[in-house]
């Protein structure tokens, strides 16, 4: 069996200064024919020719990011008329996310559904994007795909006889998603989040087919975020306002849970039934769950070993 | 004269032995009877962390507190119909029907709770109180792993009291209407039709 081949695309490992070969820098260094195009658009040529030839997130280092971040901040603040920062801040050392649900105490409120839609600028009506699904389920047959909607909606919830599972993005430790990336525009960062460069994305949407979660959403129309509603604090990997055409996620709130904070869902959680914390701190929360309480993963038979585990208090 | 010898020193030993704990503790006031805690010996009981925030005052109706304003000395302590608190007397239901009020209020100081054994609690450590029987809850919430907290995931948390959430009176957690469901994607417009939001746009 011949070893497996790799797409052209983006050489692995990066080259730190492309030369020689037919690489996008080299391309743009001729600069002509794409501030000629740029012209055409009625953009700034070289407000263009700086968005096209940067490199991969992962490759950018102190100016070339700080650049990056100060005139995507210049952008955002533009449209939506409001300060509008972007951050870019990495993996704490030490730590590795774990997030727990309390499937005995979910309501199927979905709060949490609404509190993510709003920290994290997804579209709102057209398309309508939402990280988190709420599934509700049968007592009867307990975690069971095949007796699942998200689409209830009575007076009153819970309703007698059924029990509530929210699932978004499970943060695997094998993530299939970040394999079939053919451009490597999505990841798995060293805190265990799953991230995507929205820049970097061309819209293939393998990402979204792969992943057995369905926790990926594509944004298949210009992204509708009214400016007064839009959340001016923002990461470069999460809730940044993004394009039309590109696959976005759950990633923790990581504009939060870098900074030292809670998810938004833990927080509007009117039952308590979202855990989060450091998976390597022995005293956090959800390591106590894990030692303590019955524990178990979503599609454990599939091996992506998931970072966001089920359980029940009682 | 040799029977005074024994005397005194008898006299002196039981001084020694009434006098026993260290000195400091003869200050304290007396240990018989109902007491008010002392704030440190409280907050050992409260969530880990020497970081914990209380996040709201205890839930009480307007103008209730301090009980102390109506109810100005013990009364006789067997249960019956009050002609008063009508509220909370018809939605009481919370553990067998003999449930009644003094079983956690405090009959001679108003303003505070107390536990089975007569010790006093005030209203911001009535998790004590809902301790004694829900030891399972209440060990898990002093862990964060019942009930809700705020703040940083490494830091400074704001935790929240057992009654903020449940109503001590009638504390199952009661229903909620949910929030919009999602619209499926064949509602959303792209296969063909116009979206709503866009028809609603159109000049």
């Amino acid at each position: 069996m011949s070893p497996p081949s790799k797409l052209p695309v983006l050489a692995d490992p990066p080259r730190a200064d492309p030369s020689g070969e037919w690489s996008r820098r080299r391309f743009l260094q001729a600069g002509a024919a794409t501030a000629a195009l740029a012209a055409a658009a009625g953009c700034k040529p070289e407000a263009v020719v700086e968005e096209l030839r940067r490199r991969n997130f992962k490759e950018l280092t102190g100016a070339d990011l700080k650049d990056l971040l100060a005139r995507l901040e210049k952008k955002y603040s533009a449209e939506y008329g409001k300060a509008v920062t972007v951050g870019a801040a990495g993996p704490m050392p030490g730590v590795n996310f774990g997030y727990g649900l309390d499937l005995s105490r979910c309501i199927g409120c979905r709060r949490c559904v609404y509190a993510c839609v709003k920290e994290n600028n997804q579209s709102r009506k057209h398309p309508q994007i939402q990280w988190i699904r709420v599934l509700q389920m049968e007592k009867e047959h307990g975690v069971d795909l095949a007796h699942a909607t998200p689409y209830y909606d009575p007076e009153l919830v819970p309703e007698p006889g059924h029990f509530y599972m929210p699932t978004q993005c499970q943060q695997c430790r094998h993530p299939p998603c970040t394999k079939v990336c053919p451009v490597k525009a999505t990841w798995k960062e060293p805190d265990g989040i799953v991230v995507i460069d929205y820049d970097w994305c061309i819209g293939c949407r393998c990402c979204t087919a792969a992943c057995p979660y369905g926790a990926r959403k594509f944004n298949w129309a210009e992204p509708e975020l009214p400016a007064a509603e839009m959340n001016p604090v923002t990461h470069y990997l999460g809730n940044r306002p993004r394009p039309k055409g590109v696959v976005e996620k759950c990633t923790f709130c990581i504009q939060r849970s870098r900074a030292g904070r809670y998810p938004a869902c833990v927080e509007i959680c009117p039952v308590g039934a979202r855990k989060f914390g450091n998976l390597l701190d022995p005293k956090s929360e959800i390591r106590e769950v894990m030692d303590r309480k019955r524990v178990f993963v979503f599609k454990q038979e599939l091996a992506t070993e998931p970072q966001f585990y089920y359980f029940y208090a009682t | 004269m040799r029977s005074r010898i024994p005397l005194v020193a008898l006299a002196f030993l039981a001084a020694l032995g009434l006098a026993g704990p260290p000195p400091s503790a003869a200050s304290e006031p007396a240990r018989p009877g109902p007491q008010v805690p002392a704030h440190s010996a409280a907050t050992a009981d409260a969530p880990a962390g020497p970081l914990d925030i209380q996040a709201e005052p205890p839930p009480f109706t307007e103008g209730i507190f301090p009980c102390s304003q109506c109810h100005d000395r013990a009364v006789d302590a067997k249960p019956k119909q009050l002609a008063f608190h009508d509220e909370i007397q018809a939605s009481l239901h919370h553990g067998p029907p003999s449930r009644w009020c003094l079983d956690c209020h405090d009959n001679s100081k108003r303003d505070f709770l107390h536990l089975i054994n007569g010790e006093l609690v005030p209203f911001t450590e009535s998790y004590r109180v809902c301790g004694q029987c829900h030891g399972d809850k209440y060990r898990d919430w002093r862990v964060g792993v019942h009930g809700k907290r705020i703040g940083m995931w490494n830091g400074a948390k704001t935790y929240f009291l057992c009654v903020n959430c449940h109503n001590p009176h009638n504390p199952r957690f009661k229903a909620l209407k949910p929030l919009p469901p999602p619209v499926p994607p064949q509602d959303q417009g792209f296969n063909g039709a116009p979206p709503p939001s866009t028809q609603e746009k159109a000049p």
